[in-house]
């Protein structure tokens, strides 16, 4: 038993830290937010020099042959930075499900994946809409209970703009063919549920993230505005505003940690693991955008004022991959099953 | 990252379980905060110690099995797990314990340490002053310095286990030139002592669970003073991290309650709100979030790390938990909620009354938790003070 990451696993998270402080500000994703794809090849592929999209690549396939314990620390930096690039869709979700149908098919993308030349986007079927349909060239797309993988120019994609102008998000559609179906019936959906957990746990990740980033960004505001004569971060009321994020965000990484070692470990509670990480940490940043937001006052209102690049990630990360009442109901399905095993020394059992 | 137990932490989880098995009481004990409840807890702490599970992470030599932190968070998951009694002695097993343990002199460790693990001596927190309860640092009690003793004059209030215990520990004023937190010294004093009077009061259960404690000329023997003279904030600080945080408030406790809670709610489930089942599962998982910081901390403690303003966190986390699951459990039985345990109808409503009482007092006492968001804000946070 220890629950503390390696030496090597920390090392990585301060470079690829320092690396996305280096290249993505605030700027930066307001100047992506003016162009048609809300993305940048030119962004994706310094991403790719780091390793980032091939982290789950094998290494075979030109990857980082990595695991989601060793990942987890990554997308939690990807989420401090406010990056929108397909971290979750394509490295998180499309290249492990690669691996697992195998083949020609995982021979032919995971190495794309890997130097950054394709991107992958997947529609889960419990979902309505495609992250990042718009700028893939791959699509893993579920059609009746078969899986299907599509190239881009066999797909129609209406683009449904949200809140958040770093989420790009469709509708796709695309005919359903003998050559495109990769799986179905059990293969299929052991695939989409494992391509769920991953999606969900790599949000609940992103989402720790950008509290923290919220966090950093009103202490440094609140130390610096005065009224009534004194910085307004000496108030009382506007630290424990603050306080109450720290303690939810503090307690809700340990949650996501352990379900980044049930994804990897394929542990039989992986689900329910994925579920409770997704919920507290989404709801640690929705939370953390609201006492921010208040924090600031009325500048935290405006256009202008860089918080609100990364409240919409916040917002977004909750609404990706399964809302918080599904993963909710998945985790009360799970505890009051009639022989669940619940209480004292029951946290670490695999049972 | 490795979440699965050794072989040598599944045989000690084995040989705590075999033993508490064997013998904690079938029949609940009465409240250590009545005469008869606190013999009978003497009474099963004194088995528990003739057993060596009294305090496993001490050394052997105190009464412990030198056992470490991880091991500790086995056996009490294994104690919550049989239902064993509540420790008497929490203030010395867990708290002032480990101070002792950090700050002691040899001859205080040898002299303390073994009969507080057999709890033949229950110890009292003397934290608070009628004038210093949130301002911790207005302590006005004074112990001066007289040959090889201290004279003390003044009072101390809410002492926990006031009403029953033998010894009291606390911060004094041993310059009484001094302001705020210099000048303050860590005191070790037996409550028969001449000069002491302790009056107890009733909590909102109705019972002694604190006193006030009247210090009048009062000769304590310098040789219990634990730490440096002048040094008592330092020390108690460390005494205050054990409180909010691990050992005080170990997961097993919240982890036990979260199951109580789950299966309350599946046995009343056909008369409750749907809304409540949600917020069932938000309090499990609250149980599991705690428990998993807690390994974490414990993991990171073990690889020579160290603990500090963090503990602010765990208080606040597992006192709101634990009032919210009692809330909810009260909200399940719903009229039924308000019966004391003797009501003819009370059949199955458990000890979910007095826990939500209990519960409570989570939020105010070991530091309110308004003080533990200022400790938050300024030094995790760092925000101007």
């Amino acid at each position: 038993m220890d629950f503390r990451f390696d030496e090597d696993q920390e090392l990585l998270q301060t470079t690829v830290r320092d690396f996305l402080e280096g290249e993505i500000t605030a700027e930066v994703v307001r100047g992506l937010w003016e162009t048609k794809t809300a993305r940048s090849p030119e962004l994706w592929k310094t991403l790719a020099e780091i390793g980032l999209p091939g982290m789950l690549v094998p290494e075979e396939h030109g990857g980082m042959g990595m695991d989601e314990v060793d990942f987890v620390l990554l997308l939690e930096e990807t989420g401090r930075a406010g990056l929108a690039e397909p971290i979750v869709a394509t490295a998180a979700v499309a290249a492990p499900m690669l691996r697992g149908v195998g083949g020609d098919l995982a021979k032919q993308w995971l190495p794309k994946i890997a130097t950054g030349d394709a991107i992958v986007a997947v529609g889960h079927p419990s979902l309505p809409f495609v992250e990042d349909a718009h700028v893939a060239d791959l699509l893993l797309l579920p059609a009746g209970d078969e899986l299907h993988a599509v190239l881009a120019a066999d797909v129609e994609i209406t683009e449904q703009p949200t809140n958040d102008p770093s989420r790009r998000i469709a509708s796709v559609s695309f005919a359903a063919a003998e050559g495109t179906r990769i799986a179905s019936g059990a293969d299929a959906a052991q695939l989409w549920e494992t391509a769920f957990d991953r999606g969900a746990l790599a949000c609940a990740a992103q989402a720790l993230g950008a509290c923290d980033r919220m966090l950093q960004i009103a202490v440094e505001y609140t130390s610096e505005r005065k009224q009534f004569g004194k910085p307004i971060g000496s108030f009382q009321a506007v630290k424990h505003h603050l306080a109450a994020v720290k303690v939810k965000l503090e307690y809700a990484r340990p949650v996501v940690q352990r379900a980044a070692h049930s994804v990897a470990s394929g542990s039989a509670k992986r689900g329910l693991h994925v579920s409770m990480a997704k919920l507290v940490a989404c709801e640690a940043a929705v939370f953390g955008a609201k006492q921010t937001l208040q924090c600031h006052g009325a500048i935290g209102y405006t256009w202008e004022q860089d918080l609100h690049v990364w409240m919409r990630r916040a917002w977004s990360l909750d609404r990706s991959w399964g809302r918080s009442p599904a993963h909710l109901a998945r985790v009360r399905a799970a505890i009051l099953e009639p022989d669940a095993r619940l209480g004292a020394g029951t946290t670490f059992s695999n049972a | 990252m490795d979440l699965t137990f050794t072989r040598e932490q599944d045989g000690f989880r084995a040989e705590a379980r075999a033993w508490l098995g064997a013998h904690v009481p079938g029949e609940p004990l009465r409240s250590f905060d009545t005469a008869e409840g606190a013999k009978q807890h003497r009474e099963w702490e004194a088995i528990l110690n003739g057993g060596g599970w009294a305090m496993v992470p001490w050394p052997v030599e105190y009464g412990g099995r030198g056992a470490n932190l991880l091991e500790w968070l086995i056996f009490e998951e294994e104690y919550y797990r049989a239902g064993a009694p509540k420790r008497i002695n929490q203030n010395g097993i867990f708290l002032l314990g480990p101070t002792i343990m950090e700050y002691g002199t040899p001859e205080q460790k040898a002299r303390f340490l073994p009969k507080m693990a057999s709890s033949e001596e229950v110890w009292v927190q003397g934290w608070s002053e009628p004038n210093a309860g949130s301002d911790m640092a207005n302590i006005q009690t004074t112990a001066i310095r007289d040959g090889d003793h201290f004279i003390v004059n003044g009072q101390k209030t809410w002492a926990s286990r006031g009403a029953f215990g033998d010894w009291l520990f606390g911060m004094f004023r041993t310059d009484p030139e001094s302001e705020r937190h210099k000048g303050l010294t860590f005191i070790l004093a037996p409550l028969d002592l001449p000069g002491i009077t302790v009056r107890p009061i009733e909590q909102l259960d109705g019972l002694p669970g604190f006193a006030e404690v009247f210090f009048d000329d009062v000769r304590v023997p310098v040789e219990h003073q634990l730490g440096e003279e002048g040094q008592g904030w330092q020390v108690a600080m460390s005494t205050a991290g054990f409180e909010r945080g691990l050992m005080l408030r170990s997961p097993a406790r919240f982890q036990d309650t979260a199951r109580r809670l789950v299966e309350l709610y599946r046995a009343n489930a056909a008369d409750v709100e749907d809304a409540i089942r949600d917020e069932v599962a938000r309090c499990w998982i609250g149980a599991e979030a705690y428990t998993l910081e807690t390994f974490r901390t414990v993991s990171r403690l073990l690889a020579g790390g160290k603990i500090g303003a963090e503990s602010s966190l765990n208080k606040i986390f597992w006192s709101e938990l634990d009032l919210r699951m009692h809330e909810l459990a009260l909200e399940i039985l719903g009229d039924r909620g308000d019966l004391l345990p003797g009501a003819p109808a009370a059949e199955g409503v458990g000890s979910w009354l007095d826990g939500y009482l209990f519960a409570l007092s989570g939020p105010i006492y070991a530091g309110t938790n308004e003080i533990q968001r200022n400790i938050i804000s300024e030094r995790l946070l760092g925000m101007p003070r």
